[in-house]
């Protein structure tokens, strides 16, 4: 899932600055499940902001709202009519999510309650850890399913580096080192003889090095967009 | 004829650098190296002072890049003053703050100026330095980065399989290896794996705990690695009981035996606890002492070619070390 | 100040603190007029959401009553509130209340004084913080 975290609350008033009435829209996808953007996450936010800004004395309206999925257009389209009576939409969705309600409404202005974090499971009950950085050429088969690229510091390729200790990244005690995992699975696996080779520099083309990435599945395209772009 | 001649010479076609420290390696001596730390600021003058001390004990000194993730007066910049120093410089380059673009780009440059020698580092993470909120690069390891200077070097072609017009710097190539560090039974096969990407010299962590190293090198020996590379134990002196229990306690991967603390302490017996300068004389004199013996021990281990002397912002007690090991009898400078 | 009279929402769970307050009814044992209780099967079923709302509709102050350490009818429902209220502390920082406005305690159905003597500790804590800004704020709305 995409885990996302509540920005600080001073942080979201300032956006809200000059608003009198807005639109919490919350998702009910990765941001649910990790706690930061389901509806009663939109309502614990709603009810802080007014209250807030209640002591201020400067009254804010807060309409909540949910949507299944923001990063989705079709999902968006009954918010239209809830939009219009706001001056600013308050996303509690992911980064995607923001972006998917600025562009199908272009002319609102579409603000992040939340900092998206990371691609991550929740590894304990309350706790979240990253596991992919959506490096686009995954290399899982050859670390034992553990990522260096999302889980090692220094996204190391051919082993650790000299700070592992007693399994603990030197970055961070908390956090396990990596290779000091990839190791122990290989030996497990009986597999410790393909860590010995080389692992060649990464083509990170495919990663966010290369700029914005697009999949493109033709088999499932409207035949129409396709012929359009045809014509351009 | 001073380090520095040396190095315009016309270089014997099968040597790959022609820098005096592969001549060393070569001809089999037991080869010295020590540390000289960039300035924190752009004093030149500080940095041909360090050079005037280390130069004619050492046959080469590492020069650091950016250590502890902190930002330093760079590492080749400072290579430069040193070899008009007449010290030369082993040029530390790391994987975080340069992409591969960055590293060749300084690497032609740094060969340009007559730079022979090149330590491989993955790097500090930068979240223990003075810019914690730096982006790092970490676009290749060190491993990588051992292979593709080897390449530059004997393919004269660039990381991208392009041919270098003129040929590749002659760089002869270092790595690093923590023998201390997790998960242990990989350390020997790891130090292999840069061997085999073409690292010519290794350097170690420091070592304290020679039964430890010990075992370590039987390893490495065990697999034939010592006959591929040479490998240089690091060693340092300890200045005071604080440090011994510094380096235990906060540096990853590092092994310092607590009967140090003790011999350290013993050194001050007798000196008044009020006359600081003189408990400081004492524990340094005992540091030097300790350093000479890990010298002596580590010299009789098999596949060690030589040791890396790491005096941190104590470079004059180099030479004093070097003498009482008897690797040197006076300054070759 | 003098004329100023706290109202407490007491979120009381159904097997300990809501008995308790029973008990001191039925001993004749007087806790404040300030604390209007909310019966609850379990602390452990309030939501931080819950606490907020009680905050934004004008409490001054907010007591939640749990259960003994251990003795959890729910087994571990009471720590849950705690886990909850300490959150929640920290949304009355951002929000501009005093985190000292909402507090929980633990207390067994036997505890019928006990629980008297905390409920008025808590309106004691919270006359002294003085009423909630919002509580104000909802007071001018009816007036005008």
């Amino acid at each position: 899932m995409i885990v996302a975290e509540k920005k600080p609350l001073e942080a979201i008033a300032r956006m809200l600055e000059g608003s009198g009435r807005v639109l919490a829209v919350g998702c009910g996808t990765c941001v649910t499940v990790c706690f930061s953007g389901g509806s009663k996450e939109v309502a614990t936010l709603a009810a802080s902001l007014r209250m807030k800004r209640s002591i201020e004395d400067r009254p804010l309206a807060v309409v909540e709202a949910m949507v299944q999925r923001q990063c989705e257009w079709e999902y968006l389209e009954p918010l239209a009519e809830q939009m219009k009576n706001v001056d600013a939409v308050l996303s509690l969705g992911c980064g995607v999510g923001v972006q998917t309600l600025a562009e199908r409404f272009p002319t609102m202005r579409i603000l992040p309650a939340l900092n998206t974090l990371f691609m991550g499971l929740p590894s304990a009950q309350g706790v979240w850890e990253e596991r992919c950085q959506g490096c686009g050429s995954c290399v899982l088969d050859k670390t034992g399913g553990i990522c260096p690229v999302s889980r090692c510091a220094k996204q190391l390729f051919n082993g650790p580096c000299g700070g592992s200790q007693n399994g603990r990244c030197e970055v961070d005690e908390a956090t396990p080192c990596a290779w000091h995992m990839i190791w122990e699975r290989a030996e497990a696996l009986g597999m410790s003889e393909d860590l010995m080779s080389i692992e060649p520099p990464k083509d990170w083309g495919t990663s966010r090095d290369g700029g914005m990435r697009r999949m493109v599945r033709n088999d499932l395209r409207l035949p129409e967009d396709q012929d359009k772009e045809g014509n351009e | 004829m001073s380090k520095l001649s040396a190095a315009v010479l016309p270089t014997d076609a099968t040597f790959k650098s022609g820098g005096n420290l592969e001549r060393v390696l070569a001809a089999g001596r037991f080869a010295v190296t020590a540390e000289l730390g960039p300035p924190r600021g752009c004093d030149a003058a500080a940095v041909r002072r360090k050079a005037q001390i280390l130069r004619g004990w050492v046959d080469a000194a590492n020069v650091t890049d950016n250590q502890a993730a902190v930002v330093h007066m760079g590492s080749i910049a400072t290579g430069l003053l040193m070899i008009s120093e007449g010290l030369e410089p082993i040029i530390q380059m790391t994987c975080r703050d340069r992409n591969r673009i960055a590293m060749q780009s300084d690497l032609l440059g740094a060969a340009a100026h007559g730079v022979h020698n090149l330590l491989c580092l993955s790097g500090d993470h930068q979240s223990m330095g003075d810019h914690p909120g730096a982006k790092n690069v970490h676009d290749i390891d060190s491993i990588q980065m051992v292979a593709m200077v080897r390449a530059m070097r004997d393919e004269n072609r660039f990381q991208s399989g392009k041919e270098i017009p003129g040929g590749g710097p002659r760089l002869l190539i270092g790595a690093a290896e923590n023998p201390f560090a997790d998960p242990a039974a990989m350390r020997p096969y790891r130090l292999r794996k840069k061997a085999q990407a073409g690292a010519d010299f290794i350097q170690t962590q420091l070592v304290y705990d020679v039964a430890r190293f010990r075992e370590f090198m039987k390893k490495v020996v065990d697999l034939g690695v010592h006959e591929k590379v040479s490998i240089l134990a690091g060693v340092g002196p300890l200045k005071s009981p604080g440090m011994a229990r510094h380096l235990r306690q906060n540096v990853p991967g590092m092994l310092v035996p607590e009967s140090y603390d003790a011999r350290l302490e013993a050194a001050v017996n007798g000196i008044d606890g009020r006359d600081k300068a003189e408990r400081s004389y004492a524990w340094r004199e005992e540091g030097k002492r300790i350093c000479v013996e890990l010298i002596q021990e580590i010299r009789e281990i098999e596949g060690v070619a030589g040791v890396h002397i790491m005096a941190i912002e104590w470079e004059e007690a180099v030479p004093e070390i070097v003498k009482a090991a008897g690797l040197r009898q006076a300054s070759q400078g | 100040m003098d004329n100023f009279h706290p109202e407490v929402v007491a979120f009381c769970c159904r097997h300990c603190a809501y008995a308790a307050a029973d008990l001191a009814g039925g001993k004749r044992q007087p806790y404040p007029s300030a604390i209007k209780i909310v019966e609850l099967p379990c602390t452990g079923r309030i939501d931080v959401v819950n606490i907020l709302h009680a905050f934004e509709d004008g409490a001054d102050g907010v007591l939640i009553a749990g259960c003994l350490d251990g003795s959890c009818h729910y087994i571990k429902g009471n720590l849950y509130a705690r886990q909850r209220l300490d959150y929640v502390r920290g949304l009355l920082c951002e929000i501009g209340l005093e985190p000292g406005r909402a507090r929980m305690i633990n207390i067994s159905a036997a505890m019928g004084v006990q629980f008297a003597e905390l409920a008025s500790e808590h309106v004691e804590t919270v006359r002294a913080l003085g009423p909630s800004p919002l509580r104000r704020k909802i007071n001018q709305g009816e007036a005008t």
